[in-house]
């Protein structure tokens, strides 16, 4: 890993917006040879979806009024359950300071670590998402705006997990903790996630929910990356 | 008079030891009056009965709840920029406080709702945002037993709060509208619009009996907090000899 880190910091020598790509690219690259991970988080989804029909009964009415909610819990929950996969390999190995001391700045960093995240947890997840709706009976229309609600919600979801597992790194107990500390933050995003969902199912108008969720994520883009650099000067002081 | 003085643990100590005897004295003689006003010289609602009664100690603690959470962004914010661990040190001794006051206005809510609203529960938006607001606080406080290294739980746990208390309004708005989308109950929780003159002043004198009691609390802790970590330190030896 670590050469991979100097390989791709060595190469960024050009302008700091570049340290964005690179660590993305980086992750990317590092996630994409752990398949096993990638795939573990889209099965856990699917069978957390698949629970629902199991505990509350096969009536299709009561699974289609529900379905967006659950996608959407199942959704939380998994990107959860990787959030610990965003620093905790590179602080074990000593990739992490590194970074932290190398002369790109530290949001800049972050923010490709959460783009690199959000590539392969949040985006994998809208896409299988819709298989999942098409088995609560969802019709067309409804599957189209999961997608997008989750296309714009898990972002942000990447982009607060990524705060929390900066400031939970290397804590005992961090898992549940970082639940504890992440849940109750992600909570507006499942209400306009599942809200949008809701009101396409009702015929409502459903773009205010969507237009807040993308707010959402315009707010994170801005901020989240300082207050992620922040955590983890903290946590590596 | 240098007020940037008691910035430091070491001079904080002695003035907290000797303002929190004041502040719970007002408390004590505040919630004297407004337990009085509450129980002997408030009418009795014409609709909700006696019941109503229990809103004095209610709306204080709901009040108390959301402002300790910004008081310690406050702090938050002060420990962040001014690197102050006695900033800190007051962010750790009003969360429990804060966490008490949010817990209480749910457990007060919740027995005022079954005679009134016949549950002891809805999923109003009142109600969900504090206890959002309560599982915050939850995360405060786990976050800050679970980091060994205190300087460390100090700032992290700062950075949290102030994270928190962005997504407050978000959080209470957000689930405003879902409230509203939803219009599942059809109680509203928004009070009888004229209320007594009397019944708002017990409402306030309790409002401010609470506030005292958590400045004085706060400032106890604190002692205690400041003792626990200075444990050693020459000059608290030399304060206690």
């Amino acid at each position: 890993m670590n050469t991979i880190a100097a390989e791709s910091l060595s190469a960024a020598e050009t302008s700091p917006e570049r340290a964005v790509w690179l660590t993305a690219a980086r992750d990317l690259r590092l996630g994409l040879r752990s398949r096993a991970e990638l795939i573990q988080a889209l099965v856990f989804l699917v069978v957390v979806v698949s629970l629902f029909p199991l505990a509350i009964g096969p009536e299709t009415a009561l699974l289609k009024r529900i379905a967006a909610g659950v996608v959407w819990v199942a959704a939380l929950l998994s990107v959860l359950l990787t959030l610990p996969r965003l620093f905790a390999a590179d602080h074990a190995d000593g990739t992490l300071e590194q970074l932290v001391l190398s002369p790109y700045p530290l949001p800049l960093i972050g923010a490709g670590k959460i783009l690199a995240h959000w590539l392969t947890t949040g985006l994998p997840l809208s896409l299988i998402a819709p298989l999942l709706g098409l088995q609560f009976g969802l019709g067309a229309d409804e599957l189209v705006v999961l997608m997008a609600s989750l296309m714009l919600g898990t972002p942000v979801l990447s982009m607060i997990g990524a705060i929390g597992a900066a400031l939970t790194l290397g804590v005992r107990g961090g898992s549940i903790l970082m639940a504890l500390l992440v849940l109750p933050l992600y909570i507006p995003v499942l209400i306009f996630g599942a809200g949008a969902v809701e009101q396409v199912m009702a015929s409502i108008d459903y773009s205010a929910n969507l237009s807040l969720l993308g707010a959402g994520l315009l707010m994170g883009a801005l901020s989240a990356p300082f207050a992620v650099a922040a955590a983890l000067r903290i946590s590596l002081d | 008079m240098n007020i940037y003085k008691y910035a430091s643990p070491a001079s904080f100590y002695p003035l907290a030891g000797k303002a929190w005897p004041f502040f719970a004295v007002i408390a004590a003689i505040l919630v004297a009056i407004g337990l009085y006003i509450s129980f002997f010289v408030a009418p009795t609602d014409f609709q909700q009965g006696e019941v109503y009664r229990v809103i004095f100690i209610h709306v204080p603690a709901a009040w108390m709840g959301m402002f300790i959470y910004l008081v310690m962004a406050g702090y938050g914010i002060l420990a962040l920029s001014f690197n102050t661990r006695l900033a800190a040190m007051m962010m750790e001794a009003l969360a429990p406080t804060g966490a008490m006051f949010t817990a209480l206005a749910l457990w007060t809510g919740a027995l005022w709702g079954k005679p009134t609203w016949g549950a002891y529960w809805v999923w109003d938006a009142r109600m969900t945002s504090t206890l959002i607001l309560l599982f915050l606080y939850v995360g405060y406080i786990a976050l800050n037993n679970a980091i060994e290294d205190r300087r460390r739980a100090d700032k992290a746990c700062a950075l949290l709060v102030i994270v928190g208390s962005i997504n407050v309004p978000i959080i209470y708005f957000s689930v405003k509208w879902w409230n509203t989308l939803h219009q599942g109950s059809s109680i509203s929780p928004v009070m009888a619009p004229k209320m007594a003159a009397i019944m708002v002043n017990g409402m306030l004198i309790m409002t401010l009996a609470c506030w005292m009691y958590s400045i004085a609390v706060a400032l106890v802790r604190v002692r205690a907090i400041i003792a626990e970590r200075e444990a050693g330190a020459e000059w608290l030896t030399r304060s206690k000899a």
